[in-house]
């Protein structure tokens, strides 16, 4: 297979052309220093502030695989965020480490009760995933502010900061945690026969459990996994600005993680996934993001910018598209020539 | 010759017989009836608990604050209808409002910006269609890009409210139309029963519109039939494009301005009416009506919400949540009885 026909030479592509653009606009781009201990650079803040980002990707990647949709992330980002600072701020001494860890647990919690609840919707009622996760989409802003009253919970805790603002060997803790995530995903699918059995029920749920795979109890894992990502995400997010604001913690980030996800070559149908796909996709959102200040594209235009780069990208993951431009479209469809190209043109909707 | 179509002897014996006069719902409609049901109760409710609530008003406020919504939710039902999904509904609204703000603030004649702004939601929905269609782009992500886009060049155009003041503009946000004294709805309100009168007659009588229906029960079984898949798949998303920027045009009467942050979300709550309206997200199944009960239900909520006054904003995500999740599980349960 040649190399411009591997499913993430696209996406790879893109990320080298907006890391190169970037040279061109600001010349100590790629500058990383060493500073305090501490790692410096605009690369560094790139995977610091993307680490939600690629942990709720990494969620989603899993419950796409499975031929779901998970649009509750935002929601369970903010609920996560909203339970830890409510409790932090109820410690009588908001820098005391036992206290700090029980709130997370319990946001952690939460989140997992979250994702049981999606799981068993999906799994054991058997409610499309697209419908079935936006009752949460829809409630969890509603329930994350009841948890916090409507306010924006500020904290003063030492602990609870270093998840989203500190260091550890040289790295910001949130890169740290999300590496540790990917890595345990990367094991557990890809080392075990799970990721496997994840394809096969994203090909066919009905298939997998005729021949025993317990096709329930994964779907309602891999939901429980993608909140409980996100419950992570919401802490590391909350814990950088130092506040709960459930309107803004994880405001569209269903839409930028369902994004990367696609990206990164997982088809949208299920049945096969890429972690190293979504993660890429995941780091070339937020060098978008970080390309556009760069590069001095003003906040007006950065949204056109992410869409022209996303409608160029889908475009040339669709194998049509391709075919149309390199002359190939009279062919009849069955003898399209690189079907492992692209995502499996499917007619389906995702749900 | 025997009459094949002869409907089997009633049993003999009364009781049975009445009971098959008695009126059993058609189940493509329980979701609807259901719906109207909530609807009453809902109603019922405010009447007995709040003052003033029985006022005639209150029911007609709902859709003078609500006609740009149900324009929008009704072109969604569209698109949801075939088995899709447009996330550009908000976005495109937002671009429409601040187009015709910009064009009106220009100085060019109304006559000029009403079917220019209208065609640029039409032209959108129409390159979203056939991205989806001929590039086989998930809908999701086409329609996703495409509210990236919308917003981008909203935001891009103005990142600041603009007033409008042109004489057509606020002689349509502030004409009533009065049936009585202190009963009165608005022009918004006329054009959105218009769209939803016409989309009705179009999803029911017309062979785009049980094309729709068959496109959304089986896209592959449809084209085998023969059915013009193509046209009318790129087709409901023009529909959709066109009925967003419309809402967006009623929604900068209410308004009177363009804002390119105007109808943040609204994607949800129109894809939110059209699910409590009975419609199914695997599409196939639904009604324009419901989307009609979905829109007021929704409406209904905030009205008593207002009403109770001590409840605050989030219990109305909340609610929305729960009456979601109840008419999920109801379709899940009506369609299961189908099967």
């Amino acid at each position: 297979m040649s190399v411009w026909r591997h499913r993430l030479f696209w996406p790879v592509l893109v990320l080298a052309a907006l890391l190169a653009s970037n040279l061109f606009f600001a010349p100590r781009f790629f500058a990383v220093r060493l500073q305090d201990g501490h790692l410096y650079g605009s690369l560094v803040d790139i995977a610091r502030n993307g680490a939600p980002l690629i942990l709720v990707a990494l969620g989603m990647t899993l419950v796409i695989a499975t031929g779901g949709i998970d649009l509750s992330v935002g929601s369970v980002m903010a609920i996560s965020g909203a339970l830890a600072c409510v409790l932090i701020s109820d410690l009588g001494d908001q820098n005391s480490v036992g206290g700090v860890l029980a709130a997370i647990a319990a946001a952690l919690l939460l989140s997992l009760l979250a994702g049981v609840w999606n799981g068993l919707l999906v799994a054991v009622a058997g409610i499309q995933p697209i419908i079935a996760t936006l009752i949460l989409m829809v409630a969890g802003r509603g329930i994350a502010q009841l948890i916090t009253s409507g306010q924006i919970i500020n904290v003063r805790s030492g602990p609870y900061r270093v998840i989203g603002g500190g260091y550890a060997l040289a790295l910001p803790v949130s890169v740290l945690i999300a590496a540790a995530a990917v890595a345990l995903a990367v094991v557990l699918t890809r080392r075990t026969a799970l990721g496997l059995l994840i394809e096969s029920v994203g090909d066919s749920p009905t298939a997998s459990r005729l021949a025993g795979i317990q096709a329930r109890t994964l779907m309602l894992m891999v939901y429980v996994f993608a909140a409980v990502c996100a419950g992570v995400a919401g802490l590391i997010y909350s814990s950088n600005v130092a506040s709960a604001d459930s309107n803004a913690a994880g405001n569209l980030i269903e839409l930028d993680a369902i994004l990367a996800v696609v990206i990164g070559g997982t088809a949208l149908a299920g049945g096969r996934f890429s972690l190293a796909g979504s993660v890429l996709g995941a780091v070339i959102i937020q060098t978008l993001n970080v390309t556009c200040v760069s590069i001095g594209i003003p906040v007006e235009t950065t949204l056109l910018f992410k869409a022209i780069v996303v409608i160029i990208l889908c475009l040339m993951q669709s194998a049509t598209f391709r075919a149309v431009v390199t002359g190939r479209f009279r062919r009849p469809p069955p003898a399209s020539p690189s079907p492992a190209a692209a995502p499996a043109p499917r007619t389906e909707i995702p749900a | 010759m025997i009459d094949v179509k002869a409907p089997p002897l009633p049993p003999k014996g009364g009781v049975p017989a009445a009971r098959r006069r008695a009126y059993r719902p058609d189940r493509r409609h329980v979701p609807v009836l259901a719906t109207l049901a909530l609807l009453i109760l809902m109603y019922v409710l405010g009447v007995a608990n709040y003052d003033g609530f029985s006022d005639i008003q209150v029911l007609l406020n709902i859709g003078v604050d609500n006609a740009f919504l149900l324009v929008v939710a009704v072109g969604m039902t569209f698109v949801i209808l075939t088995g899709g999904i447009d996330l550009s509904v908000g976005a495109v609204v937002a671009l429409t409002t601040t187009v015709a703000a910009t064009l009106l603030h220009a100085g060019w004649p109304s006559a000029l910006v009403l079917p220019l702004v209208l065609l640029v939601g039409t032209t959108l929905g129409l390159g979203m269609g056939s991205v989806i269609h001929y590039f086989k782009v998930e809908p999701f992500i086409a329609t996703l890009a495409g509210m990236f886009l919308a917003r981008g060049i909203s935001l891009l155009i103005n990142r600041n409210s603009i007033p409008i003041t042109d004489g057509f503009w606020t002689f349509m946000a502030q004409r009533r139309i009065r049936f009585g004294p202190g009963i009165f709805i608005s022009t918004s309100v006329v054009v959105a029963l218009a769209v939803v009168l016409t989309a009705a007659l179009v999803l029911a009588y017309t062979r785009f519109g049980r094309t729709v229906y068959a496109i959304g029960g089986n896209a592959d079984s449809a084209l085998l039939m023969g059915l013009p898949v193509t046209r009318t798949r790129v087709g409901v998303y023009t529909i959709s494009g066109f009925c967003s920027s419309l809402g967006g045009v009623l929604l900068s009467y209410y308004m009177l301005s363009g804002y390119s942050l105007h109808a943040q979300g609204m994607e949800l709550d129109a894809i939110a009416a059209v699910v409590i309206g009975g419609t199914l997200l695997a599409g196939g199944s639904g009604y324009v009506l419901g989307t009609v009960l979905g829109v007021m239900v929704l409406g209904l909520i905030q009205t008593i919400l207002t009403f109770q006054g001590t409840l605050s904003t989030w219990w109305t995500k909340i609610v929305i949540g729960i009456l979601l999740f109840a008419f999920i599980v109801l379709q899940r349960l009506v369609t299961r009885k189908a099967r």
